[in-house]
């Protein structure tokens, strides 16, 4: 797939994306959120942050929903990434280096398999 | 925090916090006035005198507000270590601007960093907002607002591999674009 850049190529851009939505609306929503309050940010939040979007645009992952948080109170165990499947309940993982990050798209994104040495149980 | 991206970064949430719907950010690199200067404006909740002098307050803000954290005065200090400084103006229910500045060439001055991925997460991390973002570089300007972009793109969620690459790649031509210098022109 070619890089595009300048505006006019946005309305391409939105027809290939739903496109690909309508083939993937079986499958249930993904939804990974990272903590960027002032102590995740100082953590690495944001490296943490950018693995996730490589791996989504590296692998052409669809349909996975990206947020941002702030700070949930659990400062020590920053940075925090949290991952939502479908119906499935919320897996937080803890201490999210950039390699880590890459580990819980690959394994929990992609193949649904938590990754349970990174995992944090919350209060 | 050793970037001036994080730090923006950092102030951008409390934007966020504060409920805003619309956050500018804008920075102006002046080599020739040897300044570097940045400034985030957002229409949140705002803040009375006494909740300005606590947020640049180290020692009493941790303690009291678990909601504001201490990136505002380590910033402060490290823009006044640099000829520079640090100013909050803001309106209770109007909104709020925290305005930085340093010397450009100053030897201690944190980096610029990575200002792209700063704005790419905020983009993709609150769709909700609205975000203006304005890169000077001597006087020559790039600009994003992302209203356009959001009204041609509908439905599509802004995580999505193709529109990470256009922001990506938007963003880093546009600020490269205004850092070159121009082509001599041939008469």
């Amino acid at each position: 797939m070619s890089t595009v850049k300048t505006l006019e190529d946005l309305k391409r851009i939105r027809e290939e994306a739903l496109e690909k939505k309508k083939a993937k609306a079986t499958s249930g929503a993904i939804q990974v959120t990272v903590g960027m309050g002032t102590c995740g940010i100082a953590a690495g939040a944001r490296d943490a942050m950018k693995s996730i979007l490589d791996v989504i645009e590296a692998d052409n992952l669809t349909g996975v929903i990206v947020t941002q948080t702030g700070c949930i109170g659990l400062c020590e165990k920053e940075p925090i990434v949290q991952v939502t499947i479908g119906e499935a309940p919320m897996v937080t993982y803890g201490k999210v280096t950039p390699d880590v990050a890459v580990l819980i798209m690959k394994e929990h994104v992609i193949k649904n398999q938590i990754v349970t040495g990174h995992q944090i149980h919350l209060p | 925090m050793r970037e001036l991206a994080l730090h923006i970064l950092d102030i951008a949430e409390n934007s966020v916090n504060a409920g805003a719907s619309m956050v500018r950010i804008s920075i102006h690199e002046n080599t020739l006035a040897d300044r570097l200067s940045f400034s985030l404006t957002d229409n949140g909740r705002g803040m009375d005198e006494e909740l300005i002098n606590q947020v640049l307050d180290p020692f009493y803000t941790t303690r009291t507000t678990r909601r504001v954290g201490l990136g505002l005065p380590l910033l402060k200090a490290a823009a006044e270590l640099c000829n520079g400084g640090l100013t909050i103006t803001s309106t209770v229910n109007k909104g709020s601007r925290v305005s930085c500045w340093f010397q450009h060439s100053h030897i201690d001055r944190m980096p610029l960093g990575d200002l792209v991925s700063t704005m790419t997460m905020l983009l993709i991390g609150y769709p909700d907002i609205h975000w203006i973002y304005r890169y000077e570089f001597n006087n020559r300007l790039f600009e994003f607002d992302d209203e356009y972009f959001k009204k041609e793109l509908g439905a599509v969620a802004l995580s999505e591999p193709s529109i990470i690459s256009f922001l990506r790649g938007h963003l880093e031509e546009g600020m490269r674009g205004v850092r070159e210098p121009l082509p001599l022109s041939v008469p």
